[in-house]
């Protein structure tokens, strides 16, 4: 089975989860910006949560697919239609042979990247233990390059037992999302380094919202539309980071940094965006606000606890059974904070 | 707070002198660390804080460089589950780490025990990784301006540069980009005021006081004075990278 690309989009990409564990040689983590909507989109049409599907930045893709598959489309709404039929995003849909997924233009105030999963994915060689693409490097997906018009996907090999009737029309509920909207709010936790940012750096960080500039991509993006002033010159030497953190260069612009970020950096880093609200981040293009807020660590673990009971979702389950799951982890929360458990060493 | 003073901890290098337990679970360890071996200007010796960077990260630092290197070698031997990735920088660690499977005090806990067995003030030397390189021309055009602001000839900086071994202190920037210092004193120099849209990969060059090798064709702001031929990633290949952190490195003229 394959997936023929008429035309990409301004950006497609092969990816899956990425690379998390090369930083000390210098890879990046790469995989999807918005990992949770490319999970999602697996889980719906029978993948494992790593497998690759395709991420379209900015809609306006054109794919056929020669064979009876299953696929979805979650992330960004960019009003996908199947064989000129509006389609629901969000769902896994079972699309007959020969048929052509279109997706257009934005439809509503927020988003950025969909992600296109089809039962099987997207069977990209791996390269250091990931299909994902990173394009500086030129490694990953397709030849590490960007996918283009004329370009034939293969699809892997679907699970046993997969069936296809069971699968399409599930519907990954709306509730159990992350919260997707114009304007993203993105939750912050203190950076390391405010001693030569000030304390009021965050505040300020936090204050304004600001606009994503032109100079944005998959390793980063450019904050403009206010500044946080370093209260003192200083020289950090080069350091670890990864995707979430907020830099702040001498001009006072900060950059968060994204899936495709270097591994080090010698910037202050003023806060670190947590890991569930990377996702909201990722649905913002060029030109679009996004805003932080503070919040503190018991907040960010909770927070990635309920993204990953969603992700706890298997199609033949239902949701119940995640639900119940969620409650669990929430309960053991309370216990972890010591406060109910008198036995805690 | 309480500093508990903890027989010393006879290790290579550094030994701690303070170790103040943390008061409750989430609070930071605090350790001191002194050079074991007392002399003029060596005892200076440092206090690694841990510093939470977002959910998932804990950054230790500041240590000397080859402390985070000893130190990063020390986490590698003993992995704790819901690691993701260690990364020793010039000076510091950073450590990452599945929040849901690992708790922040337990690789905290694992640190300070890392740390408690030992980080070495200087590094074991081992072989060093010959690269061959050209030096000067077109493989290296700024060699005779480096040259000229270093008030040395040619021949001297190319000397400097081979003489002796030198170490890698990170990899970052680029996959396989090794910063390699510290040069002699003789060869330092700010990077350059207006950086290359295009360095050639194998490009040797310099800049605050260390050397790097592109790996690929890439923008550059430091000064080339070489080039060498020697495949510094190869994402197809095992290992990728042909450097890693803490190995060392002598370059030779081809």
């Amino acid at each position: 089975m394959r997936l023929h690309v008429l035309s990409p989009g301004p950006l497609a990409t092969v990816q899956d989860l990425g690379r998390p564990h090369l930083p000390h040689l210098g890879v990046p983590t790469s995989g999807g910006m918005d990992r949770f909507a490319l999970q999602a989109a697996n889980l719906l049409v029978g993948n494992g949560p790593s497998a690759a599907a395709m991420e379209i930045t900015g809609g306006g893709a054109l794919v056929e697919i020669d064979e009876v598959g299953v696929l979805a489309v979650t992330g960004a709404d960019f009003g996908q239609t199947l064989n000129g039929l509006d389609i629901p995003g969000w769902a896994s849909v079972l699309a007959p042979a020969g048929s052509t997924l279109a997706l257009g233009g934005r439809s509503q105030a927020w988003g950025a990247r969909a992600y296109l999963a089809v039962a099987g994915g997207v069977d990209a060689p791996m390269v250091l233990g990931a299909r994902s693409t990173y394009l500086p490097g030129g490694f990953g997906g397709i030849d590490g390059r960007p996918i283009r018009a004329g370009d034939v996907l293969p699809i892997g090999r679907r699970a046993p037992g997969f069936d296809a009737a069971r699968l399409a029309g599930s519907v990954w509920p709306a509730t159990a999302r992350p919260m997707y909207r114009p304007s993203a709010v993105a939750r912050v936790l203190p950076g390391p380094h405010l001693d030569c940012l000030g304390e009021a750096a965050l505040a300020r960080l936090c204050a304004e919202p600001w606009r994503v500039s032109l100079n944005s991509n998959r390793m980063g993006y450019r904050l403009e539309g206010g500044r946080v002033p370093h209260i003192r010159p200083c020289s950090l030497p080069s350091l670890g980071v990864f995707p979430g953190v907020v830099q702040v260069p001498p001009d006072g612009a900060p950059i968060v940094l994204m899936a495709d970020a270097q591994t080090t950096g010698g910037y202050p880093i003023a806060a670190v965006v947590i890991q569930a609200d990377l996702p909201l981040l990722a649905q913002a293009l060029p030109g679009d606000t996004v805003r932080f807020q503070p919040c503190v660590e018991d907040e960010a673990l909770d927070a990635l606890r309920v993204q990953q009971a969603w992700l706890a979702w298997r199609p033949d389950e239902g949701f119940e059974g995640c639900l119940s799951a969620l409650a669990g982890h929430l309960g053991s929360t309370e216990l972890e904070s010591g406060q109910k458990a008198p036995n805690t060493a | 707070m309480y500093l508990g003073l903890y027989p010393s901890c006879y290790c290579v290098g550094w030994r701690i002198v303070a170790d103040a337990r943390p008061r409750t679970r989430r609070a930071a360890p605090r350790l001191i660390l002194r050079p074991y071996t007392r002399g003029v200007g060596l005892d200076k010796g440092f206090e690694p804080q841990f510093l939470p960077v977002g959910e998932t990260g804990l950054l230790v630092g500041p240590l000397d460089n080859a402390p985070a290197l000893s130190l990063a070698e020390r986490l590698s031997e003993r992995p704790i589950p819901g690691l993701v990735a260690c990364v020793p920088a010039a000076a510091s660690v950073l450590i990452r780490f599945d929040p849901l499977v690992v708790r922040r005090a337990e690789v905290y806990a694992w640190v300070r025990s890392a740390l408690l067995r030992g980080v070495g003030a200087t590094a074991a030397a081992t072989a060093p990784v010959i690269i061959r390189a050209r030096f000067g021309g077109a493989d290296g055009p700024d060699l005779q301006d480096v040259a000229d602001r270093l008030g040395l000839a040619a021949g001297a900086v190319i000397t400097a540069m081979c003489e002796q071994p030198l170490r890698v202190m990170l990899i970052g920037f680029t996959p396989g980009y090794p910063y390699i210092g510290p040069l002699p004193p003789a060869l330092h120099l700010p990077r350059r005021d207006t950086p290359r849209a295009e360095v050639p990969a194998g490009s040797v060059a310099i800049a605050a006081g260390m050397a790097g090798i592109y790996p690929a064709r890439l923008p550059g702001g430091w000064h080339v004075i070489g080039r060498t031929d020697a495949v510094l990633f190869d994402a197809g290949r095992r290992p990728p990278s042909l450097l890693r952190a803490g190995d060392w490195v002598r370059f030779e003229p081809a």
